[in-house]
């Protein structure tokens, strides 16, 4: 490393930095400029101090659009890995042990590749399936599957329903993917503990609980953050499946959508920057929050 | 579920008599919640194939699972040609194919340089990099539409291509450069006294031992622009762009117009026709791309 170190270096990071600069770190700092104007996208661009803000603070629709986030929020984490961390367990564990190693259930190579499937799905092309799935009418997979006599769920096109259905794509998609990180992770914890439980008496539930969880924590603090953010986002399922964008009558609005809206069908941009500088400010509080709270019990595997 | 009889502890001494019933029990309650849960993935899966074959009454037949009268290919045709899905999809292709290595280039380079070498503002280069993973990518999607604009960059494959390097780096630049700073410095150094230049090293040493760790990266970054929507769905507009729409806007916009036409089975069909690709490309390369994929929480 002694000459043509420094052509070296300036020639390996101009153009990725000159890339990240100009598309990613520009848009983000214009994203808190232009939160501060009145600018539709096109012509003059008008300082107007905190208006926006003040104008989201009465603005029903965002209040709608961050209940519904923080519904996501709160309920897809806790009910992917929930599920994730039990098949994890059943194909990894459950089997019970065989000259020393435990198992998992027969066939748990078969299951894992089929449960992560989902994952490779675009959002977008879910979004379209189940759309379909969730068809208000017989042409519906759901409630071509009810019995004949049953008038048909509106489910999407149903205010109070419309908003579980995109929570139940969301861990629909996501929960294979949790399967195999914690598979990998439990794959990681030594057979031993498992075996000394085992001998002890453990029952499998006791197992899961108390060598299982404690020494998985920080794979699942970290799927707790992933699953948090995607609860942030969630808009090619909102965009595309549900009833009128984000509808019927806002029941499913999200942040996501709402900045999209306004920066693109309602020329609002400055506002949908101030709701962007919102986002931004709503997921560093979550991330930060997660690492906090959930920071002491962990343990070293 | 035979194995169950030989685990250590039903032979034990001391265990109850009722440890075994238990235990096989338990193995078949798993199995009906794991089968539960491949139903509940594989079905809408096999429903939409076999909706894909169906005329319009069978579909609002309310048998969702009832084989299709006849197996017709012509929706498959009409979904081709008529619905545009082969271009979109040769679309797709051709923009993750130049992204993917243009990111994987770009991306590794400066890994590489902020892993291995000293120098001023190496630390605020590389922060900046991965404080883009603490953004979601819309929020700054109306500036972005802004800067796509005025450098004439809209609805072009050029900038969707750029826009997609650009906002893959983060993760890309983080994740590799942990993993160059992993490797040994003893064949670098063996390398530099036999005179070999930076760039040399770069690509015929680093770049063959950091294998393990570009095929993760690259299969993390195949996955994540195969499946983009938001960027395509801002930067692909204005005049002409409907026949340069990416895959996942296209199925999208057929999904929209499917319903005005009352043709699901078409929709089915395009539908079918996105997912079988991915179903092949996961067949071959399945223990790939899960360790790819989950390569990146793991870290």
């Amino acid at each position: 490393m002694r000459h043509g170190k420094y052509p070296f270096i300036i020639g390996f990071l101009v153009v990725p930095v000159a890339l990240y600069v100009t598309f990613v770190v520009a848009a983000y700092l214009q994203t808190f400029q232009l939160s501060l104007t009145s600018w539709s996208g096109l012509g003059k661009i008008e300082y107007i101090g905190f208006d926006n803000f003040v104008k989201l603070w009465h603005d029903d629709t965002f209040w709608k659009s961050i209940k519904h986030n923080l519904f996501l929020l709160i309920l897809l984490p806790i009910i992917t890995i929930a599920i994730a961390l039990v098949f994890a367990f059943l194909l990894n564990v459950g089997g019970g042990h065989k000259g020393g190693q435990s198992r998992g259930v027969w066939g748990s190579k078969v299951y894992r590749i089929i449960f992560f499937f989902p994952q490779l799905l675009a959002l977008a092309i879910v979004a379209v399936i189940f759309g379909r799935v969730f068809g208000p009418d017989k042409s519906g997979m759901l409630n071509g599957l009810f019995p004949q006599s049953w008038s048909p769920w509106l489910f999407l096109a149903d205010e109070r329903y419309a908003m579980a259905c995109i929570l139940v794509v969301l861990i629909w998609q996501a929960v294979g993917f949790y399967v195999v990180l914690f598979s990998a992770g439990m794959g990681s914890i030594s057979d031993d503990i498992y075996e000394a439980a085992a001998l002890d008496g453990a029952t499998r539930f006791t197992l899961f609980f108390r060598i299982t969880i404690p020494l998985l924590w920080s794979t699942i603090q970290v799927a707790w953050v992933y699953l948090g953010i995607a609860a942030f986002d969630a808009f090619a399922l909102v965009n595309i499946m549900t009833v009128d964008r984000g509808g019927p009558n806002g029941a499913t609005s999200v942040l996501s959508l709402m900045i999209y809206r306004n920066a693109f069908d309602f020329s609002q941009a400055g506002y949908a920057c101030a709701l962007g500088v919102v986002l931004f400010f709503l997921t560093l509080t979550f991330a930060a929050l997660t690492l906090r709270v959930t920071r002491r019990d962990s343990v070293e595997a | 579920m035979t194995l169950v009889a030989d685990r250590p502890t039903t032979k034990s001494a001391g265990t109850k008599p009722s440890a075994k019933r238990d235990i096989n029990a338990f193995t078949g309650l798993a199995h009906v919640a794991l089968i539960a849960w491949a139903l509940v993935t594989a079905g809408p899966l096999i429903w939409v194939v076999l909706a894909s074959f169906k005329n319009n009454t069978e579909i609002f037949l309310g048998k969702p699972f009832a084989l299709p009268a006849s197996f017709s290919l012509s929706t498959y045709f009409d979904a081709w040609n008529e619905a545009h899905i082969g271009r979109y999809f040769f679309n797709s292709v051709i923009v993750v194919l130049v992204s993917t290595a243009g990111t994987m280039l770009f991306g590794s380079m400066a890994a590489y340089v902020l892993a291995r070498y000293r120098f001023r503002g190496n630390r605020f280069i590389y922060y900046m990099f991965v404080s883009g993973l603490a953004f979601p990518t819309f929020m700054a999607l109306a500036p972005l539409f802004y800067i796509l604009k005025n450098m004439g960059l809209l609805g072009s494959y050029t900038g969707l291509v750029l826009v997609y390097i650009a906002y893959s780096l983060p993760f890309t630049v983080f994740f590799l450069a942990a993993f160059f700073k992993s490797l040994p410095y003893e064949i670098e150094e063996a390398a530099t006294v036999d005179g070999a230049s930076h760039t040399r090293k770069f690509f015929q040493i680093m770049m063959p031992m950091a294998r393990s760790g570009l095929v993760s990266i690259t299969i993390f970054n195949i996955v994540g622009q195969w499946n983009q929507y938001l960027l395509p769905v801002v930067v692909m507009t204005g005049p002409g762009a409907e026949s340069k729409y990416l895959l996942t806007q296209g199925i999208a916009n057929i999904s929209t117009s499917a319903g005005y036409h009352a043709q699901w089975s078409t929709l089915f069909a395009a539908l079918t026709l996105s997912i079988l690709p991915m179903i092949v490309v996961y067949a071959i390369f399945q223990r790939q791309i899960q360790a790819g994929l989950t390569a990146g929480a793991v870290k």
